[in-house]
């Protein structure tokens, strides 16, 4: 609507601007006229002169001007070979109509193509047009256009569009995109503005821009490349001097000595191997037996015979290396003359690089609360049935894999995304409720005395669960697609991003932290099962039936590892042993955390998502190591809260 | 008769629960000291912190004729120094004969090396066999400990505790689940181990208190409430209040 | 006292008896020295299977005895056979290296020989150069006792850890699965120097031996491997009988009662975590030569815990059980994914084994557990006392 109100007010505004510039003074000159003055440049155009051409029509300020550079560009033009009058035509095949170029009306009909010149400008011709044409996308009615042009002159900063950017600042509707306008022509001043002051000014306000072109520009500006000289010339804006050993290695420091004086090479072994056995003479090379060759220090000494008798040329020895690194000097000089502005540019490219780490590390924050959020929902059921029931339920992550199916067969049957998902959270929690409450009855229950039986019989379910997965939906990845309201991310800017469904996941976290609490807290059933965790016996004999709450324990955290599934299932993959990819970190969650309390593994599933993430951040090539890392980290963490971060004290922690 | 062990302003607390409240106590050697004191008055934690299982927030416990201080100790170093402990429910091995049992507990070197290169000596075979006879089991000697009878492994662990030689031995209500003729025999054993160890008994039964003939501490809120004979303590009226006021 | 030993536990004797007789069946019915009635694989899995026999008795006593669910002794088991490994390609690859470089106008360097070798084993993960822990793999002697030493070590210290802070029960498997992935995850990566996810391969290659038949290594293998298993069941034996196993069979029913008679229960556990683990490292070293191929794969926390299965399976606290349960699943397994079990036509479905072998198993597991928790043990003890 906005859009179409603007459009609407610039069509007004702009045949009187051109108006404007018709009553100018002096004979309005015709677009045929200024083309015939440069006939030939515009037939057959070269980039080298076809300048003047554009020059002229640009500067004529003629509304038709834009739309004939297109077509130009396009060869959308032809030529009358009869008299060079430039044409556009209708019609194809043997004979087609020539249409004015300013009015479009019909010159002549059916006029054979044999004396039209179709006009082909090259490529390089073609950009020299689509520069020329900027200038007015920049004040194209239509803001795509615009917003096409300006992305044009930010992919390729060029000092010729300052002027027409600036000229079209003035005239700019949108805000937005004025904003947009304002910065690049500060881009275009900051790198190639006339004035040291104007561009020290122009860089002094990109130390607030944390944009990647923004960045791009001052980058550009420090551009540096590396020379060697004897001693660094007064007349270089030094960037720094390298050191070899330290800032680069010393055979790359040789290596560019080498380029800039005549020095020998260094040859690495396979070079001097090569060369001896192209002089191997009567089993002797350098007058040395070839039996005595078996070593590097008998090579080098052949080697050195040969080059003495000018057979091969000479080494660089250690020595020579090290005179040529203490005589020459490797340095980085600016590509910018200007130290002024290369300061300026420096200083505003630290405060850049501080706001860029701090985004950095604002993003990575965001990350790890994402990933500390699946933790936690993958966790905090198993965090439930062990504080409860001190059973731990190897079966979790298949659970977790029972409800991320749940959410793939539904949308099986339902198409509408939004509403599958609506369907499938409740269901998946009332599946994985039942499984859970099942096997507590079937299983469990009757080992509550044996923990680490607990822990066998349920890994049993779990190979023949996963196995059973296997069987149903095969080994390949399942897909479990988000509504199409969750894709995208929320672009705060170009450093820090975070994707809706990862939003999305933590609300859910937090929605669930805040039910479990409300249901510890301030129900019944929560009552209930605290007291059942503190004290079991003493809870039984208050009349509450340690069966049914331990029975409804366990359907509630396996009914959680259901919904977690769905979530889980909306970003990663499918697959019967995507429980497995879990089942580990969300016993680490829970250890860290401490068991029986919520809280804790709030905690536990926060250090284990920052963590992994802060590893991964030093070494971003490698989650393995990331996780072998933080395994090893818990393993140590252990050892000084064993247990966990919010621990029981006294008799209810059962010591 | 020298202290054999010092407690001094022993303070702990659970969750803001003050089990041990400002406790110092002291016992000598020989000698066979009964403790009371109503539920909760921390007579279980007074023995977990003197055998090591609970760490105590402030307070120091000195011991042996050096004066060593236990604080630091682990529970297997300080029942390796000498002190001995009976559980309140009897908790002997019951999957290994009552001989197994009572080779564990003999005082031997408990390295986990000395243990696997031991051998069977006639010396140990003779003690068992002593022991065995004192506690009454010399038939079951063979027998799986969980087959015996109650009174029979509160026996046995009796008989653990003596088999492992110490000096101090904190023996947790012995006389829960015996029979009137046991609780004699309990009774005479204990008041003969008196006279050349330091015996600490805890006990809720006043009758059996009474009939060990020794110095009685009432704890109570833990820290000490009196000390003195059974009748003194029985004629305190702060303990007729504890036992049966409020 | 030895001879005093083995009468007290007579099942010993009958243990290596049949053992002997098993072994001397294979010999005479393999193909190197026999009927040829057992193909060379197939006694390679005889093999590869009493290997797995004596890890299985090492975590019988570990878990059985002494009361620790460890989810990693599998890990120690892959240490071992990498260690082995380490030697058997190094040497392996020196050979080949060395007679192409003999052809050579020049004679080779030292340092050609072992870029030539590295760059031949670790080209598959894009290095050339050896890391650091391949320093001893030129050395026979001193990558045998890797097989021993790095286990070991890795148990002590892991142990020591995880005892001193009072990690038990439940806990201490997860940990010990937590510390099994680690390693596991790590090996997966490329620059774990040990050519990460491709493993080592070509194990079935000795060096020494390339005119030797497979179907003679086979045997020879075989042989090493009831031989260790012997050993290391006689050496179990031992330790769970007399004073030792009576104070590691408390520690499981009741640790804290054991440290109120003076042990230093963490020593204990120490003690046999770790020659439990060195135990589990040779079983390694003799199962991977014959498997001829180790990957990162095989450490993976499940295979510790199907350890823990078979140990579950044939009946904890005997040792004889973990051998029972590790062959009869083992075999079982092998029969059911490898066509043998025929399929069941139900009308509507039919069900291939080889998809349904380990519902088949998880579910006759958690029956095990649930219904007759001394597992095939049990059956055997009852039948022995009926005689």
């Amino acid at each position: 609507m906005l859009r179409v109100f603007l459009a609407a007010l610039l069509c007004a505004w702009l045949p009187a601007a051109l108006q404007a510039q018709e009553t100018a003074p002096g004979p309005a000159p015709d677009l045929q006229a200024i083309l015939q003055q440069h006939q030939a440049e515009i037939a057959k155009p070269s980039r080298r002169t076809v300048g003047p051409a554009i020059e002229a029509l640009a500067g004529s300020g003629l509304p038709g001007v834009p739309a004939f550079l297109e077509d130009w560009q396009n060869k959308e033009i032809y030529v009358r070979e009869a008299d060079g009058l430039f044409f556009r035509i209708d019609g194809s095949g043997d004979t087609v109509a020539l249409l004015d170029l300013t009015t479009g009306e019909t010159v002549a009909e059916d006029v054979p193509t044999d004396g039209l010149d179709q006009i082909k400008p090259n490529g390089g011709v073609r950009r020299v047009i689509s520069e020329a044409l900027v200038q007015f996308q920049l004040s194209d009615p239509d803001i795509d256009r615009r917003r096409d042009a300006l992305d044009a002159i930010a992919r390729n900063l060029d000092p010729d569009q300052l002027g027409p950017l600036r000229g079209s600042i003035a005239g700019e509707p949108d805000p937005a995109l004025r904003l947009r306008k304002e910065r690049l022509a500060n881009y275009l001043v900051a790198r190639f503005g006339d004035s040291t002051e104007a561009r020290v000014a122009a860089i002094e306000a990109l130390a607030t821009d944390s944009s990647v072109d923004g960045r791009a520009v001052l980058s550009q500006i420090l551009d540096t490349s590396v020379e060697v000289a004897q001693e660094v010339p007064d007349d270089v804006n030094l960037a720094r001097v390298l050191e070899p050993g330290t800032d680069l290695p010393r055979e790359e420091a040789y290596a560019l000595m080498r380029e800039a004086a005549d020095l020998p090479p260094v040859l690495d072994p396979s070079g001097i191997r090569g060369l001896l056995e192209t002089h191997v003479e009567g089993g002797k090379v350098g007058g040395l037996p070839i039996a005595r060759l078996a070593t590097r220090s008998g090579r080098l000494l052949a080697y050195d015979g040969l080059a003495a008798e000018g057979l091969v040329p000479e080494r660089a020895t250690p020595a020579t290396v090290d005179a040529a690194l203490a005589s020459w000097t490797i340095y980085e000089a600016y590509d910018e003359e200007d130290s002024a502005v290369t300061d300026a540019a420096r200083a505003a490219n630290d405060s850049v690089q501080t706001r860029v780490a701090a985004g950095q590390a604002a993003d990575l924050a965001l990350d790890a609360v994402s990933l500390a959020s699946i933790y936690f929902l993958a966790a905090i059921g198993l965090a439930i049935t062990f504080g409860v029931m001190g059973v731990i339920n190897m079966a979790h992550g298949e659970f977790i894999m029972m409800g991320a199916y749940t959410g793939y067969v539904v949308q099986l049957f339902i198409e509408n995304y939004t509403v599958s998902l609506v369907v499938a959270l409740p269901l998946a929690f009332a599946i994985t409720f039942a499984a859970g409450v099942a096997m507590e009855r079937l299983v469990i229950r009757w080992l509550y005395d044996r923990p680490l039986e607990t822990l066998l019989a349920t890994f049993g379910v779990s190979i023949a669960l996963q196995q059973l997965a296997k069987n149903i939906f095969g080994t390949q990845a399942r897909p479990l697609t988000s509504p199409g309201w969750l894709d995208g991310a929320w672009v705060i800017n170009d450093v820090i991003q975070i994707s809706y469904i990862r939003i999305a996941i933590f609300v859910l976290a937090l929605l669930f932290l805040g039910l479990l609490l409300f249901i510890l807290k301030r129900t019944r059933l929560g009552l209930e099962v605290r007291a059942v965790t503190q004290n079991p016996r003493m809870a039984a004999s208050m009349g509450i039936n340690p069966d049914r709450i331990k029975m409804m324990t366990f359907g509630l955290g396996s009914g959680i590892a259901g919904i977690a599934g769905v979530a889980i299932g909306l970003y990663a993959k499918v697959t019967s042993e995507m429980g497995s990819d879990y089942i580990v970190q969300s016993f680490m969650t829970v250890v860290v955390g401490g068991v029986g309390n919520v809280w804790g593994t709030l905690a536990g599933a926060t250090l284990i998502g920052f963590l992994q993430k802060g590893i991964e951040f030093f070494n971003p090539s490698n989650t393995l190591a990331a996780q072998t890392y933080m395994i090893l980290f818990i393993i140590l963490f252990i050892q000084f809260r064993p247990k966990g971060i919010v621990a029981l004290k006294g008799r209810a922690a059962g010591d | 008769m020298s202290t054999l062990l010092e407690m001094s302003g022993v303070s702990v607390s659970f969750d803001g629960f003050r089990a041990i409240n400002n406790l110092s106590f002291q016992i000598g050697e020989p000698e066979l000291r009964a403790i009371i004191g109503p539920n909760g008055a921390g007579k279980t934690t007074f023995m977990d912190i003197i055998t090591g299982k609970t760490k105590p927030d402030e307070g120091r416990i000195l011991y042996g004729d050096k004066g060593i201080s236990l604080l630091g100790l682990s529970e297997s170093r300080i029942a390796r120094e000498g002190i001995g402990r009976k559980f309140q429910k009897p908790t002997v091995f019951e999957a290994q004969s009552v001989r197994e049992n009572l080779a564990m507990a003999l005082k031997n070197p408990r390295g986990p090396f000395d243990v696997l290169l031991y051998r069977k000596t006639r010396a140990g075979a003779a003690r068992i066999e002593e022991i065995a006879a004192r506690i009454g089991l010399s038939e079951a000697l063979t027998r799986p400990a969980g087959e015996l009878s109650h009174g029979q492994k509160q026996w046995l662990e009796i008989g653990m505790l003596l088999a492992q030689e110490p000096r101090l031995l904190l023996v947790d209500e012995p006389a829960a689940g015996m029979t009137p003729a046991e609780r004699e025999k309990t009774t005479e054993m204990l008041v003969d181990l008196g006279r050349d160890h330091a015996v600490i008994v805890v006990e809720h039964d006043m009758e059996f208190v009474r009939r060990l003939n020794c110095k009685v501490t009432v704890l109570n809120e833990g820290s000490v409430l009196a000390e003195g004979s059974i009748d003194h303590v029985t004629g305190d009226p702060q303990v007729i209040e504890v036992y049966l006021g409020r | 006292m030895t001879r005093g030993f083995l009468a007290q536990n007579p099942s010993i004797l009958w243990f290596i008896g049949l053992l002997g007789l098993f072994t001397l069946g294979v010999t005479v019915l393999s193909e190197a020295y026999g009927t040829a009635v057992l193909s060379t694989s197939f006694v390679k899995t005889l093999g590869k299977t009493l290997c797995l026999c004596l890890v299985a008795i090492a975590m019988d006593v570990v878990w059985g005895y002494c009361g620790i669910l460890s989810l990693g002794h599998f890990a120690f088991f892959g240490i071992g056979g990498y260690a082995i490994g380490m030697w058997l390609m190094y040497a392996r690859t020196e050979a080949i290296v060395t007679e192409n470089l003999a052809a050579a106008v020049i004679p080779p360097t030292e340092a050609e020989v072992s870029d030539a070798i590295a760059s031949q084993i670790f080209g598959v993960v894009g290095a050339s150069e050896f890391p650091a822990i391949w320093a001893f793999a030129h050395s026979l002697p001193l990558q045998l006792a890797m097989v021993v030493l790095v286990p070991g070590l890795l148990a002590l210290v892991f142990g020591w850890l995880a005892f001193r802070s009072r990690v038990t029960g439940v806990y201490l498997s997860i940990l010990t699965q937590a510390m099994t992935l680690a390693l596991s995850l790590y090996l997966f990566q490329n620059d774990s120097g040990l050519r990460g996810n491709n493993g080592l391969s070509g194990l079935q290659n000795i060096p020494g031996f390339e005119a030797t038949p497979q179907s003679q290594i086979s045997i020879a293998f075989f042989w090493a491997s009831a031989l260790a298993l012997a050993l290391g069941y006689v050496l179990f034996a031992w330790v769970v009988s007399g004073k030792m196993g009576s104070v590691i069979r408390a520690i499981r029913d009741d640790e804290a009662r054991v440290r109120f008679l003076g042990y230093h229960v963490e020593s204990y556990k120490l003690f046999v975590f770790t020659l439990t683990a060195v135990v589990s490292g040779i079983a390694g070293a003799l199962y991977y030569p014959q498997a001829g191929i180790i990957n990162p794969a095989e450490i993976a926390p499940i295979a510790s815990i199907y350890l823990a299965v078979w140990v579950a399976i044939g009946g904890r606290g005997r040792l004889y059980g973990a051998v029972l349960g590790t062959v009869f699943v083992t075999l079982l397994s092998s029969w059911f994914t490898g066509g043998g079990a025929p399929d069941i036509d139900l009308g509507i479905y039919t069900i291939q084994w080889t998809d349904w072998w380990l519902v088949l198993l998880g579910l006759s597991f958690v029956a095990v557990t649930l219904f007759a928790p001394q597992g095939l043990g049990g059956l055997v003890d009852k039948l022995v006392r009926k005689s």
